[in-house]
């Protein structure tokens, strides 16, 4: 279920992708993110919504704002039912990579947002929960 | 998917991104860039970024790529028009856009293209 | 167990809510005596008639059906904002609010009612928590407050100053934080695109010290800058900056680095095709050479 604040994108095309850019642009401005911070969010969630492509063939994202006293931000949880990271610690290594990529898509993501978090085990699909606070 | 629409003026290919790019459209745009560098036999190239909104690792790696491709067909490459947030992001994405040169604006690509080709009639003729 | 005194405290809760209705005007009435009694309360008296006039409708409001207290608690906010503003302690704010507490008690004890007693104590709990909760707004509006100014001295506190035609400056003062820096750094890299600028300085003669993260970010920006197109000069390092920087270990690479703001100048003018001739006497003039 999901509260009024919150909202489920599907990723399942480049197309989605786009979708994903604009919905996570919109929520940021709701949730008073400054331009700067705004675009290292949706440039973290553009990231890590293609990884979601490619890497395990879809998935779905949650947009939220967020809460902490007087600051808010925004959070977003992706989830896929991929096949999953191995070595986490090699993932978010810069210049990692299984895909043909530059290998900067969790990493970089990593250092765009406050906040990350990375669950994933073989088999087990990956989530990954970013937040960044308004400054 | 929708196509990045690329213009001539005189020796110098202009390519004005105004759309919220897919992966798609970044591919498709650096190979009619290859195609139309050879047909036109032009020397520049500039992409323009002006009302491009966020740079990630894949539109960047492109503006790498393109930069390589055009060298490689005897063109320079100029990415203008950066936003500020987008530099910053890339910096902290750790993205250096190697190789690839840069100019505040449309104009000042225009003059940086020109200069680099009035520096190398000067080097072809020492 | 429980289950009884559930019951028991569902009819004193009963009870109170009849009292409420039934001698609305009687305690509404003491109500506003007891709140004129609190420091300031009686400033303002049409004002506070009305609030709390209101306050009481939304609090009976609340006790049916639903139980949502949004509009209770707005209109608490609102008179905890507005007291605020009169320059009253928020203690003084709760104090109005638990003057009802005492309105509701006299009319219970007059009656000697133990049915009303024992909701008392549930009535008690709800208006103690709705007096905490005026005091929460205020605090709430005071780190606003704070917050806001913060961010205008921010802006106050980072000039960007154009040199020249294509050359800007930002002469940076005093300790540099992290939040200030990244403030300083994206207005310059603003500037720089509204101007046309391709050529920016850095003065940080200003600035006694730099942690890792205020070197970080000034390296950033130097690589931001040449991202859209421009070059940064950092002049005015001090010894004890320098050794920081080196100590630290950060690579400042290829970055050009001047001992002061006027050396600086000199480079970027030279830079951009600027000839600086120092004339007969002390006269200095100044032409620009056509391309370069």
């Amino acid at each position: 279920m999901t509260s009024p604040g919150e909202q489920l994108l599907p990723i399942n095309s480049n197309g989605d992708v786009v979708l994903v850019r604009q919905q996570v642009r919109a929520v940021a401005i709701q949730a008073g993110l400054s331009l700067v911070d705004q675009t290292k969010v949706v440039t973290a969630a553009s990231e890590l919504a293609r990884n979601a492509l490619v890497y395990a063939g879809g998935g779905q994202v949650k947009i939220e704002v967020v809460r902490n006293g007087v600051r808010s931000g925004l959070r977003l949880t992706f989830s896929d039912d991929g096949p999953g990271i191995p070595d986490i610690e090699q993932a978010l290594t810069d210049g990692w990579t299984t895909g043909g990529g530059l290998g900067l898509g969790l990493s970089g993501s990593r250092r765009l947002v406050d906040e990350f978090d990375l669950q994933s085990a073989p088999g087990e699909g990956t989530l990954v929960t970013v937040t960044k606070w308004s400054r | 998917m929708e196509r990045v629409p690329i213009l001539k003026l005189g020796d110098i290919l202009i390519v004005s991104i105004q759309i919220d790019l897919e992966d798609q459209s970044v591919l498709a745009l650096q190979e009619d860039l290859a195609d139309k560098i050879v047909a036109t036999g032009a020397r520049g190239v500039i992409i323009d970024i002006t009302a491009v909104e966020i740079v990630d690792s894949f539109i960047g790696r492109m503006f790498a790529t393109i930069a390589s491709i055009s060298r490689m067909l005897d063109a320079e490459t100029v990415v203008v028009g950066m936003r500020p947030a987008v530099a910053i992001t890339l910096v902290e994405l750790g993205l250096s856009l190697g190789g690839v040169r840069t100019a505040l604006n449309l104009e000042k690509g225009v003059a940086l293209l020109n200069h680099l080709d009035g520096a190398q009639i000067a080097a072809a003729r020492r | 167990m429980g289950a009884i005194l559930t019951v028991q405290s569902d009819a004193g809760r009963r009870r109170i809510e009849e009292l409420l209705q039934q001698h609305e005007e009687h305690v509404l009435k003491r109500w506003l005596e007891i709140a004129a009694t609190t420091p300031g309360g009686h400033t303002d008296r049409g004002d506070m008639t009305a609030r709390l006039t209101e306050i009481y409708q939304a609090l009976r409001q609340s006790f049916l059906g639903s139980g949502d207290t949004s509009d209770l608690r707005g209109l608490l906010a609102e008179l905890s904002r507005s007291r605020a503003r009169q320059g009253f302690a928020p203690t003084e704010t709760a104090n109005v609010v638990f003057g009802l507490k005492q309105a509701v008690f006299e009319l219970i004890e007059g009656d000697g009612d133990t049915e009303g007693l024992k909701g008392f104590i549930w009535f008690s709990r709800t208006i103690d928590d709705l007096g905490l909760f005026t005091f929460e707004s205020y605090a709430t509006a005071r780190e606003k407050i704070i917050l806001d100014q913060a961010e205008q001295l921010l802006e106050l506190s980072t000039p960007v100053v154009k040199l020249w035609e294509g050359i800007v400056a930002v002469p940076l003062i005093g300790t540099l934080d992290s939040a200030r820096t990244q403030v300083v750094m994206e207005k310059l890299l603003q500037t720089l695109v509204e101007t046309g600028s391709e050529h920016a300085v850095i003065d940080i003669t200003g600035v006694p010290a730099v942690d890792t993260q205020v070197a970080q970010h000034l390296l950033k920006t130097v690589v931001a800058a040449r991202l859209m197109g421009a070059e940064c000069v950092i002049s005015g390092i001090r010894p004890q900056i320098a050794h920081t920087i080196v100590t630290l270990g950060i690579e400042f690479g290829d970055i050009v680095t001047k001992a002061s703001l006027a050396d600086a100048l000199a480079y970027t003018l030279r830079q951009s095709g600027v000839q600086v001739t120092k004339g007969r006497g002390t006269r200095v003039t100044v032409r620009t050479e056509e391309g370069d």
